[in-house]
């Protein structure tokens, strides 16, 4: 629900009424394009040139696809009333069609994927926003048909109502954020040579406002390189002071993290002398074998085992942590999901309320976390390879903010910014 | 040589009020009626040299003399009317009956797609105009563009005493426009501007445009007009055409003059 409120406010604003027209003929050089969009400006509204295809000739018609919007319903329909007889029709409009999941775990074929945008389906003539939208995923409706949420595909149950086809389905823009911020452009540059500075700036902006509001949750992300490369003081503090609300990470990173508190290593190398201890090697796996021992993180802080540090912090701070494991993993660490699936559910619970997500040297993380964001959620990546926040907005994250730089100096940076003394 | 579809006034009268100029109470002199449009006949046919085909017309029809909305035509191709108003609708049928027994290719436009024929579509060979919003649909000619492959350029139409086209809006076959502009709103004056150059631009007076004068027609450089539109006759004059007054009363009781009372088959 929280998320979906989120969403709502931080995209698809529900004040607004809005309905795409279609304007087909001569319609450029009579002006009458002109006309109907000087009509929906002068009345109010705003519109969004969805489509423009001009005749090639003189003799080729035109044809304009037009998003009207109005603060009301009532202003909506004043506007479609007055630009009806300039030739602006509502496209034709259908309910969207669905068809039952043919056994547990599989969707219909035909199945709609969804976006990562706002997305809308008709039930009965009515326009219901889908709920807890994230992209490659399918959307159910209810038996009533009266509201819409996504479903993976292994959650679909047999006899699920599943949208199909493209009818009765509109997904609606992001509109610009208010602030006016490096997000605020929403567009995935990722570049070495771009000055960090004032993107930093920009992210601990929304932290701390954030922070200072409550009006939403900051979601962070990532690797184990964060401690290998010194990020682990600057990512806890920022957690004890109450920046961050919640945490993915593998088991490599928690590893890591409690190696450091119980043997001040990191992958076995002294995080202060920056030497290979003898048999640091086997520290991680000393430390997984505690933990285990003692059943779990959350025991092991209690009990004051581990007093410092990444997890630390957030079992101090309570924050909402899922660990999700791979093949390579060691252990695994108590908490630990070793299902995929299982994790991904565990991920996209602990989403709602969350408007920013920091995703920080893991390619795996920050790729599996943006699959699962709304478009809405303002994003950055950070990664010492740019391959990483390209590869996000090659998965359709578009609204990532890419920054290519060492993880422990973005999150160094970032805490000096929010007031850390480090 | 110009072909032009009439109909006889037989049955001309006002029935019924569908534009300002109609007055029920405003009777037809139905004998000048028709000594008016058999003047007009002679004219077209002796001093324009028009070849004219004559429709028949039909009782309780009465504004059928009015051809100009029999539907447009362009080479072989016609699209009958659909009129908005149901008291013309009735003439549709003997329209359509009428292209087709002439060998027209005939598309027909769906039953809601208001559009009045060459009472609001008009123009140039390059520049074809449509006038909506009184009469005629502007979807009209989205559709008639892919049917006539042309290009119609919409118009709206802002003054009901102007409610179709041809009645503020008159191409010469010199390329000259004869029109009266406050009929059209500011966007169709600017298009109308954009694609005729000032120097073919004629604008009419209101008092000649209330007389009618945009309702001519033109046929090479004879151009037959209502009577009383002195000043357009002295300007029609001094580029060279060759003006022929004609008196019809009577029609402008009904909101139609010259042009109304005729059909340009060889559009």
């Amino acid at each position: 629900m929280a998320q979906m409120e989120q969403s709502k406010n931080g995209a698809s604003n529900p004040g607004q009424a809005q309905e795409t027209v279609v304007l087909d003929g001569h319609i450029i050089d009579s002006l009458i394009l002109a006309k109907v969009l000087d009509t929906i400006l002068m009345m109010g509204g705003a519109f969004d040139l969805r489509e423009v295809k001009v005749g090639a000739t003189r003799e080729t018609p035109s044809r304009a696809k037009i998003l009207v919007r109005a603060s009301t319903p009532e202003l909506l329909g004043a506007i479609l009333q007055a630009i009806q007889p300039h030739g602006a029709s509502v496209e034709r409009q259908s309910d969207c069609r669905f068809e039952p999941a043919p056994a547990d775990g599989v969707l219909p074929d035909g199945f709609y994927a969804t976006t990562h945008l706002p997305s809308q389906v008709r039930l009965k003539g009515t326009w219901v926003e889908v709920e807890a939208i994230e992209m490659d995923v399918a959307i159910r409706v209810d038996p009533a048909l009266t509201s819409a949420r996504t479903v993976t595909m292994a959650d679909a149950k047999r006899g699920d109502l599943i949208v199909t086809g493209r009818d009765g389905i509109r997904v609606l823009p992001l509109e610009r954020p208010k602030e006016r911020d490096v997000f605020s452009f929403m567009e995935s540059q990722v570049s070495s040579e771009r000055p960090h500075g004032h993107i930093i700036r920009d992210v601990a902006g929304r932290m701390r406002h954030l922070h200072d509001s409550g009006a939403g949750k900051t979601l962070f992300a990532g690797g184990p390189a964060i401690v290998h490369a010194g990020g682990r003081e600057a990512l806890a503090w920022m957690i004890d002071e109450g920046y961050i609300h919640v945490l993915f990470c593998g088991n490599a990173l928690a590893a890591h993290d409690m190696e450091a508190a119980l043997f001040g290593t990191s992958l076995g190398f002294g995080l202060c002398a920056g030497r290979l201890v003898p048999h640091g090697h086997e520290h991680h796996l000393r430390t997984i074998n505690r933990i285990r021992g003692i059943g779990s993180i959350e025991k092991a802080v209690s009990t004051g085992v581990i007093t410092e540090g990444i997890m630390a912090a957030c079992v101090r701070r309570n924050v909402k942590v899922v660990m999700a494991g791979t093949i390579r993993d060691d252990g695994p660490l108590p908490g630990v999901i070793t299902d995929s699936m299982a994790a991904q559910s565990a991920m996209r619970a602990a989403l709602p309320g969350v408007s920013l997500a920091l995703l920080v040297a893991s390619t795996l993380h920050a790729v599996a976390t943006g699959n699962l964001l709304p478009a809405s959620v303002a994003t950055v990546c950070v990664d010492v390879n740019p391959s990483v926040p390209t590869k996000l907005a090659d998965r359709g994250s578009f609204q990532a903010v890419g920054l290519v730089m060492d993880a422990a100096s973005f999150l160094r940076e970032l805490a000096r910014e929010l007031g850390w003394k480090g | 040589m110009s072909r032009i579809l009439v109909c006889p006034p037989d049955y001309f009268d006002i029935e019924y009020e569908i534009n300002p100029w109609m007055r029920v109470s405003n009777q037809v002199d139905v004998e000048r009626a028709k000594s008016q449009w058999y003047e007009l006949m002679r004219v077209l046919e002796q001093e324009v040299g028009a070849l004219l085909e004559r429709m028949q017309p039909v009782q309780g029809l009465p504004d059928m003399v009015f051809t100009a909305n029999a539907g447009s035509v362009m080479g072989r191709r016609a699209v009958p009317s659909r009129f908005r108003h149901p008291e013309r609708q009735r003439e549709e049928a003997h329209f359509e009956a009428w292209f087709r027994s002439h060998g027209y290719e005939v598309t027909v436009l769906d039953k809601t797609l208001y559009f009045e024929g060459a009472g609001d579509l008009l123009g140039f060979p390059d520049a074809r105009f449509g006038g909506y919003r009184k009469r005629s649909e502007i979807r009209a000619y989205a559709r008639l563009s892919e049917i006539f492959e042309c290009e119609i350029i919409p118009v709206e139409l802002v003054d009901s005493r102007f409610y179709h086209l041809d009645t503020c809006f008159c191409p010469l076959s010199g390329g000259e426009l004869l029109y009266y502009p406050p009929a059209f709103d500011s966007y169709a004056q600017a298009a109308i501007a954009d694609r005729i150059a000032p120097e073919r631009r004629m604008v009419v007076s209101e008092i000649d445009a209330l007389q009618f004068a945009c309702n001519a027609v033109c046929v090479g450089k004879h151009v037959v007009l209502p009577t009383g539109c002195e000043a357009t006759v002295q300007r029609l004059d001094a580029r060279g055409y060759q003006p022929h007054p004609v008196p019809l009363s009577e029609f402008m009781k009904s909101g139609g003059s010259a042009k109304c009372l005729t059909l340009a088959l060889d559009g």
